[in-house]
Order: C-alpha cells, then sequence, then structure tokens
C-alpha cells in the first residue's frame, strides 16, 4: 500500500513539474537563428590547392627539422631561453608594479573615488590587446625582446591588478583590529597582519600570469617583440613547414610542462602548504 | 653558532624545547633561497632580452603623442570599421559554437570519475592541453594557408582554441559532481551515456554555458587580432592603420572594440544571473 502511494507520490510530482518545452523550443531557436546570421555567407575556401597544402603542412609537423636544436643564437635551446626570459621578467615587473595600483583600486583601502580612477586605467589597459600594445610600444623600444618585455609587464599589471583586488577586499580586517588591540604598529600589523593573508594569493596569481605570458610570448613574437614567436612567423610565411613543425613541437611541450608545473604548485598554494 | 648557520643553510628544522620539557621543531624559512633563485632568473633574463632603462626614459615621451592620437577617435572611419566588426563578430560566433559542441563529449571523455579506463583518459587531456598552449593567432595563420584568406579559417582557429579552454574548465566541473545518480542510474542497466545524460547533464548544464558565454568573451576579444593575419576582421584594418601611423582611425577602432565587448560582457552577466536563477 505504502508502495502504491509513493509511486503516486512521485508521478504526481512528475506532472506538477513545469513545462517549460515551448521555453526551450524558444531558446533553441534563438540559438539557431544567432548562428545561421553568424555563419551565413561563409565560404570555406577549400581547393585542390588547401588541401595539398594541407598535407605539405601536416608533413612538416610530423617531420620538425632537427638541425635547429643548434646552441647558436638562432637555435631553439636560445629562442625558448629568451622566450622565457621575457616572460620571466615581464611577470616580475608586472607583479611588483601591480601592488601599489591593486590597492589603490581597493574600495576598503582608499576612498571610492580614487580606486575608481584606478579601476579605469585597469580596465583600459586591459582592453586593447596585447598584440596592440606590443605595437603602440614598438615605436618607445624598437623591435626586439625589449619590447616584449615592456608590452607584457604592462599587459600584466592590468590582469594581475584586478585579480589582486578580490584578494585585497576580501581581506580579515579582524586580525588587523585584534593586532591593534594587542599595541602593533603599522609595520608590525603589515608584517603579520597583512602580508600572511595575500602573499599566497599574490604568488599565485603571478605563477598564473607566468603561464598567460609564456603563451603570449608566442603571439607578440608576431609583431617582432622577440623570442620564439618571429622566426615562427617567418617560419610560417616562408612556408618551411619542416621549420615550423620544429618550432611549435618545442613550443607546445614547453607550455605543456609549464602548465602542469604551474597547476601543481598553485594547487600547494591554495592548500596552505609551502 | 656555525652549527646554527649551518642549520639555516641546510633548512634543518629548529627544535625549541618549551617549558614543560616538550620539544616542538619549526620548520626553516625557505624565502632567502627562492629570492636568491628570482634574482637570479632576473639577472639572466634581464641580460637575454637585453632590457634597457635608458632607452626606455629617454625614448618614453613617443607613449604619450600615440595615445593622445589614439585617445581622439576619428569618427569619420566608423563606415569603414562597421563591417569588419560585423565579420569578426560572426567568426566568433560561429567558432564559439563549434568548439563548445565539440568541447562537452571531449570534457566527458577526459573526466576521471566518468572514464575509467587511463590511457585514453590521459591521451585526450594531453591533446586538449595541446590544442591550448598555442595562441589562435598561429592557428589562423596555418589555416589560412588551406582554406585562404577566409572568415571560415579564423572560425576555425578560434574553434581549436575554443575547445581546448572549455574542455578544460568543464573536466574540472564534472569531477566535482556527485555522482549518486549516476551510480545509481547504472546499477539499474543504463548505459554510461544514458546515465550521464540523465543524471550528470541537469548538474553540469549551468555551468557549461557559464563556460560557453565566458569562452564567447574572450572570443571576441581575441578574434579582434586574429585578423591581423589576414583571416578577416578587425585585424586587418588594425595592422594597416598602425602601419600607416593612422593612430586616430586605430582609436576609432578601439573604441568600438570597447562598446562591443563591453555590451556582451553585460548581455552575458544577464544570461549568467538568469542561468544561476534556474531558467
Amino acid at each position: 500500500m505504502a508502495e502504491i502511494h509513493a509511486q503516486e507520490n512521485i508521478l504526481e510530482k512528475l506532472y506538477s513539474e513545469p513545462k517549460n518545452l515551448w521555453k526551450r523550443l524558444l531558446i533553441l531557436a534563438v540559438l539557431l537563428v544567432i548562428v545561421g546570421w553568424g555563419a551565413y555567407g561563409f565560404e570555406i575556401g577549400l581547393d585542390e590547392n588547401g588541401v595539398n597544402m594541407a598535407k605539405s603542412i601536416f608533413n612538416g609537423l610530423t617531420h620538425p627539422e632537427t638541425e635547429l636544436f643548434n646552441l647558436g643564437p638562432k637555435g631553439i635551446p636560445y629562442l625558448i631561453l629568451e622566450t622565457i626570459a621575457i616572460a620571466f621578467l615581464s611577470t616580475v615587473i608586472g607583479t611588483i608594479l601591480a601592488i601599489p595600483v591593486s590597492f589603490l583600486s581597493s574600495t576598503n583601502i582608499v576612498p571610492r573615488p580614487v580606486a575608481l580612477i584606478f579601476r579605469a586605467i585597469v580596465l583600459f589597459i586591459r582592453t586593447i590587446p596585447s598584440l596592440v600594445w606590443a605595437l603602440i610600444w614598438v615605436r618607445v623600444t624598437s623591435t626586439g625582446p625589449f619590447c616584449g618585455v615592456v608590452t607584457q609587464s604592462v599587459c600584466s599589471i592590468g590582469m594581475i591588478s584586478k585579480m589582486n583586488v578580490t584578494a585585497i577586499e576580501n581581506l580579515d580586517t579582524g586580525v588587523l583590529e585584534a593586532l591593534d588591540a594587542c599595541g602593533a604598529n603599522t609595520f608590525e600589523k603589515i608584517r603579520v597582519g597583512v602580508l600572511p593573508q595575500l602573499s599566497a594569493s599574490f604568488v599565485s596569481t603571478a605563477i598564473y600570469r607566468f603561464d598567460i605570458n609564456l603563451k603570449d610570448a608566442t603571439l607578440l613574437g608576431i609583431v617582432g617583440a622577440g623570442g620564439i614567436g618571429s622566426p615562427l612567423n617567418d617560419a610560417i610565411g616562408n612556408m618551411r613547414w619542416n621549420r615550423v613543425g620544429a618550432f611549435l613541437i618545442v613550443l607546445i611541450v614547453m607550455v605543456v610542462i609549464i602548465e602542469f608545473v604551474s597547476t601543481r604548485i598553485r594547487a600547494r598554494l591554495a592548500q596552505g602548504r609551502r | 653558532m656555525i652549527k646554527n648557520i649551518l642549520d639555516r643553510i641546510l633548512l634543518r628544522p629548529q627544535v625549541i624545547t618549551l617549558e614543560n620539557g616538550h620539544e616542538v621543531t619549526r620548520p626553516r624559512s625557505k624565502a632567502p633561497y627562492l629570492l636568491l633563485l628570482l634574482v637570479i632568473g632576473v639577472y639572466i633574463s634581464v641580460r637575454t632580452t637585453g632590457f634597457d632603462i635608458a632607452m626606455f626614459v629617454r625614448r618614453f615621451n613617443q607613449l604619450p603623442v600615440i595615445l593622445g592620437r589614439i585617445f581622439q577617435p576619428n569618427f569619420g572611419f566608423f563606415s569603414t570599421v562597421w563591417p569588419r566588426l560585423v565579420e569578426t563578430i560572426k567568426m566568433s560566433i560561429v567558432g564559439t559554437v563549434l568548439g563548445c559542441i565539440l568541447a562537452l563529449p571531449l570534457s566527458i571523455v577526459s573526466s576521471s570519475n566518468i572514464m575509467r579506463h587511463r590511457v585514453v583518459l590521459w591521451i585526450v587531456r594531453v591533446l586538449i592541453s595541446i590544442t591550448r598552449s598555442l595562441p589562435a593567432v598561429v592557428y589562423a595563420y596555418l589555416f589560412s594557408f588551406v582554406f585562404g584568406m577566409t572568415t571560415f579559417a579564423g572560425s576555425l582557429a578560434i574553434a581549436v582554441f575554443t575547445v581546448g579552454i572549455v574542455a578544460k574548465m568543464m573536466y574540472e566541473n564534472i569531477e566535482t559532481i556527485d555522482l549518486g545518480a549516476f551510480e545509481a542510474m547504472r546499477s539499474f542497466g543504463g548505459t554510461t551515456l544514458q546515465s550521464f545524460w540523465t543524471a550528470c547533464m541537469p548538474q553540469i548544464l549551468p555551468q557549461y554555458l557559464d563556460n560557453c558565454l565566458y569562452s564567447f568573451e574572450l572570443n571576441i576579444r581575441q578574434s579582434a587580432i586574429l585578423g591581423y593575419c589576414g583571416v578577416g576582421g578587425l585585424g586587418v584594418l588594425i595592422r594597416a592603420r598602425i602601419s600607416v601611423r593612422a593612430y586616430e582611425d586605430a582609436g576609432m577602432i578601439f573604441l568600438l572594440i570597447f562598446v562591443v565587448v563591453f555590451a556582451i560582457d553585460l548581455i552575458n552577466d544577464r544570461i549568467r544571473s538568469k542561468i544561476i536563477r534556474g531558467h
């Protein structure tokens, strides 16, 4: 008897579910219309030539040129070193410069108008794509790895500040009040009250940004900002696919390894271990 | 004294004897070593990249000039930018949809709690990392040789990149969901796919839509520069105008990108809050 009752309950529940079939169909239709509009007028320019090209690209990617692995200034090891150096230096500079910026754009540290001004600056930095920043900075620094460092430092400030502001605004102020009650001075309050709360998240953000900078360094190379991107760009332009293959494979391996390591470190930081 | 310094260098834990006779150990700080590594890293990087602060200071006055011109956008340029902007938006819509659709099955196959086959799991995960490790511009450049300088090449590049990020975010989500219902369905004799569709999809759907919207935002920003290699969209214009130093025109392009990105962020936030509320 109880079983039948339970069954009826279930059925009742099922029938009382709101019927939103029409709503779902409508959403689907809207999506289809948007996608249809997007795909309208697309031409897939795939012809005989394109297929052959795809074959030769694939062939090049699977047969990378091995003689590029020399230790000269044009060899892959040096280019990798240069790429990592650009990403590393710009992460360090960006992180250091982002600290004052992020404190100045936190509403619990400075008055609201000041915070809003600094937030607008950060928003501006983030709106302009990094490639475009590189094109602008190239006029100041001329081409080369230095341009990459300056560009990525600026772009890093934008993103790091945004992440840091969240951490700062979540500061537990109870600790500071307790330290006040103990008679701690400002320096002591920062050392034991603020730094331990923020350091893990700041370091985590910096490592995350290093990851992004490393990927972006390839992109910036296309406009001549140094690193492995410039020769990669030349190789693609000259259709030397074996060369492209060598660059891409090294690049992928480097990024995957560094991403793996940085994810590990960040997971440990999040758990509060050192 | 010497022993103390040696202990510090070798990171031996400090032993403190308390008043009641108990001994506690306190780990030494690794900060000096990390700092040393950082300094060495910075030194090597400065040498490698030709970091030149003097040149930076000397020629810094170039920057306000350029920025000043960007901040005076040439509004007459609007009619030229508009069709390109539409092209960019179309390109990223198609790319995002393609990528998001492909990402869902891949993410299911690469979640360790659904996929029991370790080898397949890791092969798919590595593939996902590979698609994510190159910037979309590189894909666009390669595809432009195969498909010609079309927007399709751009869409495809965006799709490849989107698969990487959405699949990664999704398998991280799927690994945290409650599998009780899934296991119950399996014990009733449902296939993995059936059980996943009925028991897990409702749990991950809001997250999935959220990730799709996020990737769409990202792709709008990305596709603005994708055309730099000539696959269509705003990038073509940006390249052309900046190479002739027409910064006022570039300023107009940036203004439009900013407006579009901002508008899409707003719309997405609306949709997102609806998804979170349940409908």
